[in-house]
């Protein structure tokens, strides 16, 4: 993890999952100098996926986190160099941008922005003391500790079925707690929990309160319809609610939608000449790794005829 | 080449209990992504506190008695032993400079 070697380039890159990955691909590529700046580890939200089946090209599926690794490499080998630290803001002066972070200060002429979202939690008594004590925002890192017990599951999106099958490799009962009643997931991935003999669904029902003495014991629910409370024994908690666009530190800088995600026009650029959006931070996006890797395509590609007019 | 060494339930006594040294002990599993995630950063600090501190990783799947006792149920978790004790407990992906803070209090005697 050596640092940058120097601090202007053509191209900087926030984000290095597979939007800011696919970006720095084509733009190393294309022999602009090009940073990425990370500020965890490379690979973004698909990592918590064991297995992406969507992602055009592998016939019986790809680990999330070896797709993403095998996109920085890629990158790499054009040249885009990387850095792990966290943007905390963006200043623009002409064709000029400078980008800092949390240990210094990067100039260049185009950014791509593709710092992605972060898992929401449920903001609920016990959530934060019981984290890495039944609570858990990953099924297949965690999913094994859970052996024959029940679990739940919070959420209705494609996450949260994903989550929910997951855990029925090691669960005895899967109980997917949703405040609607109806799933948003897609069709396959609804038929396939409905059907599953494992999984039972709790419509129309929220946490209230995760209970337990050392760890995780049961849940406080509630029937958002009637009212009523209930106890659900349980041993884990998976949380899938959604997430959040990582904005934060562009507000005022940057137009953003009632979300807080990043409006471009259709050449991904959000406003700003020079400055792009792209993937699951981008207004609009339909939060899949194919269409975050297609975004960042189309954003350096445009970054590039930004640069050399 | 690795610099942290692969310890099991078998040897976690020996290696990790009974070292004169704070040992980090990097719980992971090879279905885990975050884990992988977490890998090259824990590599960096085992070079940067090489001397200093062992680092050890042990495989939950291979070895799941050692997390069950220390009450591990989410992975990667990182936990730092010293002197035979539990002193941080970290779960969950975390950038580098909250890791080293962590490994420095246990140098330091906290």
């Amino acid at each position: 993890m050596a640092g940058p070697k120097k601090n202007k380039y053509d191209v900087i890159i926030i984000g290095g999952g597979p939007a800011g990955l696919s970006a720095g691909i084509y733009t190393a590529r294309a022999r602009l100098s090009t940073l990425l700046i990370e500020k965890g580890g490379i690979g973004g939200q698909i990592i918590n996926s064991e297995m992406v089946e969507n992602y055009p090209g592998f016939t019986n599926g790809i680990g999330g986190i070896d797709l993403t690794q095998a996109m920085h490499q890629q990158a790499t080998k054009f040249g885009m160099e990387t850095i792990y630290d966290e943007v905390t803001g963006i200043k623009v002066a002409g064709k000029q941008k400078t980008v800092t972070t949390a240990q210094g200060k990067f100039t260049a002429t185009a950014v791509i922005i593709a710092g992605g979202a972060v898992r929401q939690k449920l903001g609920v008594p016990g959530e934060a003391e019981f984290t890495g004590k039944g609570v858990s925002y990953c099924a297949t890192c965690d999913g094994a500790f859970f052996r024959d017990k029940t679990v739940a599951v919070v959420g209705g999106g494609n996450a949260a079925t994903t989550e929910a099958l997951e855990l029925t490799k090691f669960a005895k009962k899967v109980v997917i707690i949703h405040r609607r009643n109806e799933l948003r997931a897609t069709q396959i991935m609804q038929e396939r929990v409905k059907s599953h003999p494992k999984i039972k669904i709790s419509w129309d029902t929220v946490v209230l309160e995760i209970l337990g003495d050392k760890a995780v014991e049961k849940l406080k629910l509630q029937n958002v319809k009637t009212k009523k409370e209930t106890l659900l024994p349980v041993s884990g908690v998976f949380v899938s609610v959604g997430s959040q666009p990582a904005t934060g530190y562009l507000k005022g800088v940057l137009k953003l939608d009632a979300v807080g995600a990043i409006v471009t026009d259709e050449k991904l650029e959000a406003g700003v000449p020079g400055i792009f959006a792209t993937g699951d931070i981008r207004s609009g996006s339909i939060r899949q790794v194919v269409s975050a890797a297609g975004d960042g395509a189309v954003a350096a590609v445009n970054a590039g005829k930004y640069i050399s007019e | 080449m690795s610099k942290s060494e692969e310890v099991t339930d078998a040897k976690f006594d020996e290696m990790v209990l009974k070292a004169k040294t704070p040992v980090l002990v990097d719980f992971w599993a090879p279905w885990c992504g975050p884990c992988k995630m977490i890998e090259p950063i824990v590599e960096a600090l085992a070079g940067e506190y090489e001397g200093k501190v062992s680092f050890m990783r042990m495989n939950v799947d291979d070895s799941p008695n050692t997390a069950q006792q220390y009450g591990v149920m989410s992975i990667p978790t990182l936990m730092v032993f010293k002197n035979g004790q539990p002193v941080s407990n970290i779960v969950g992906f975390r950038p580098k400079p909250e890791l080293s803070k962590v490994l420095d209090k246990a140098l330091a005697g906290g």
